[in-house]
């Protein structure tokens, strides 16, 4: 359907394309202009791009004083790779045991994936918080990784993965004496990489964004996520210095879209896998 | 090595009649092995939880103070009065039924143009998808400054072609469409990229095929080919849109705190309000209650539209 002409069908789709990806970028274009203006050119020239005063240091000094960015991103680095590592650990073995091992309890399990899926974080909040509260764990990271440990969607997903995998495979694992775990680290888990790779992001992708659960069980900056840090940060520059928080949301967003844009393809692949799947 | 030891036994036997073998019941207490933590923690952080959320449905428990007592359905029959629960329903309503079915077809019509399209293809699909790779409270008060009624670039373009913008966000006439925009603007990305690995996937030749049988315009294409091929991509990229929508809190939270005057009220942010910041903790159980049925029912709708599909792949 690709042509090399210009005809005007195409010059038609194409400002048509061009159109929607500009306003879908334009947040992106004035957050990085207004982080480079200052508060009385914020104020006269709305739709001028180009700061009058550079003044991009300047905000972006600010931000960085008034809240510990470099606490923020820690934490939300600690807090995604802990959530993420635990999350494989403990659903690469079961959806292991699931789809290859013979074993009564699978189908009972199946069905507790599939009740898993529909519960979100939200329905689970309110007696999750009462528990941590009585053990005294709020404020910490274990409160703030420890209801994510279990991923039934991420069973689920390895689960369908496994499936297609030969049984030969690990047959042949068993024939020359490798335990089942051994089979899992050294057959399963190599071979399960493209699986793998799809749930990292998703799963770092929902819990780098995630606000309503570090918004409950936080209420000290030490543990606060990226997320959580920016409202912080909104409330400790309550009025309208835009151009100190526009620098703040461009030193949150960056790592994220920064990872997106060098492994494109992968999130993408990603997307579709655990989306056409899930 | 995975490879080595596939070509290196052809086809084992797997002649596995003997029931209740040594090498069975082995197999079965690894297996238990294996999925313990998950089974332990499935229980821990799920279906405890959910017990408890329905009982706590029926119990007056508020946090702070000791010991509850069970009340039966007076949290329900609460919530039928509560104008801020109802209103709050309505607005999460409205917000999905706007979300929704925008964010689905903008998606369907770019990810056919973009399909259509030979150069750009990566650019046009990064364009679109950064949002959703981005932090939304952040770019949520990125969209604050956009729509800010003195200062905010859309006001501002707006005033050049003679219009006077609204206050978007701070007046109660207009701030659940402006969140919807926002939303709309979040999820696009993500429909598009489902839509377009489903593009892919539907055979050139049925095109012409259909072209063969008289599909002359593009419309009939459309009608006779793209659409029924996309059904099974279509229904999931709905439940997902419409469940997402349905979930919205960190847009309401970020910019308006369900206001003004309660216009922006969705049903996770009155939950988060009545939990967690006034602490009844039974009243907000029985309204989770009420979001886990709605995410029941929206998923069992979509159980009954998968059984009827018809499938052609």
């Amino acid at each position: 359907m690709t042509s090399n002409g210009f005809p005007p069908a195409r010059i038609a789709r194409l400002a048509l394309l061009g159109f929607g990806a500009l306003v879908f970028l334009s947040p992106y274009i004035f957050m990085i202009s207004t982080a480079g203006k200052t508060q009385s050119d914020i104020f006269t020239s709305s739709l001028t791009l180009i700061p009058q005063r550079w003044y991009f240091f300047e905000n972006f000094a600010k931000a960085w004083s008034r809240v510990s960015m470099p606490t923020l991103l820690f934490n939300g680095v600690v807090v995604c790779l802990l959530i993420l590592v635990i999350q494989v650990i403990v659903a690469v073995p079961c959806a292991y045991a699931m789809a290859k091992l013979k074993f009564r309890a699978a189908r009972a399990m199946m069905v507790l994936v599939m009740l898993g899926l529909l519960v979100p974080i939200h329905a689970t909040a309110l007696p999750l918080y009462v528990g941590f509260d009585r053990v005294g764990a709020l404020n910490s990271y274990v409160a703030l990784v420890a209801p994510f440990t279990i991923s039934v969607f991420g069973i689920f997903l390895f689960l369908q993965f496994f499936r297609s995998m030969p049984d030969d495979l690990i047959h042949a694992a068993r024939l020359d004496g490798m335990s089942e775990v051994g089979i899992i680290a050294r057959v399963i888990v190599p071979n399960a990489w493209p699986a793998i790779t799809a749930f990292s992001i998703f799963s770092v992708v929902a819990h780098w964004n995630d606000l309503y659960w570090p918004l409950i069980v936080v209420s000290n900056q030490a543990y606060a996520t990226p997320p959580l840090g920016l409202l912080y940060f909104r409330a400790a520059e309550a009025g309208d210095d835009y151009g100190a928080l526009m620098a703040a949301t461009l030193i949150i967003t960056f790592p994220l879209v920064a990872a997106f844009l060098l492994a494109q393809k992968r999130f993408v692949e990603g997307i579709t896998m655990t989306g056409l799947k899930g | 090595m995975a490879e080595v030891i596939a070509s290196s036994s052809p086809s084992p036997v797997s002649v596995r009649a003997i029931p209740r073998s040594d090498a069975d019941r082995h197999e079965a207490r690894a297996a238990w092995m294996l999925a313990a933590p998950a089974i332990l923690l499935t229980f821990l952080f799920i279906i405890l939880p959910v017990c408890a959320v329905v009982t706590l449905g029926f119990t007056d428990f508020e946090l702070g103070y000791s010991g509850f007592r069970f009340v039966g359905f007076e949290n329900y029959a609460e919530l039928l009065n509560d104008r801020t629960f109802k209103q709050s329903l309505w607005n999460t309503f409205i917000y999905a039924a706007i979300v929704a079915p925008v964010s689905i077809f903008l998606a369907l019509g770019l990810a056919m143009l973009i399909e259509a399209e030979g150069i750009g293809r990566s650019f046009f699909r990064t364009a679109y998808f950064l949002p959703v790779a981005s932090l939304i409270v952040a770019m949520a008060t990125v969209w604050q400054y956009l729509f800010h009624p003195s200062i905010g670039p859309i006001n501002a373009l707006l005033a050049l072609v003679g219009i006077e913008g609204p206050n978007w966000l701070g007046a109660s006439s207009t701030v659940l469409y402006s969140l919807a925009l926002i939303g709309i603007w979040q999820t696009v990305g993500f429909n598009l990229v489902l839509f377009l690995a489903g593009l892919t996937a539907i055979p050139r030749d049925l095109y012409s095929a259909a072209e063969v049988d008289g599909a002359r315009s593009a419309w009939d294409r459309f009608r006779l080919v793209t659409w029924p091929m996309l059904g099974p991509t279509t229904l999931f990229v709905t439940t997902i849109s419409v469940i997402n929508a349905v979930k919205v809190f960190e847009t309401v939270k970020t910019l308006t705190e369900g206001g003004p005057n309660k216009a922006s009220e969705v049903l996770l942010f009155t939950i988060y309000q009545e939990g967690f910041v006034y602490l009844r903790v039974g009243y907000a159980s029985a309204m989770t209650v009420v979001f886990l049925l709605i995410l029941i029912v929206l998923m069992f709708v979509q159980y009954r539209i998968q059984d009827r599909q018809v499938h052609y792949t």
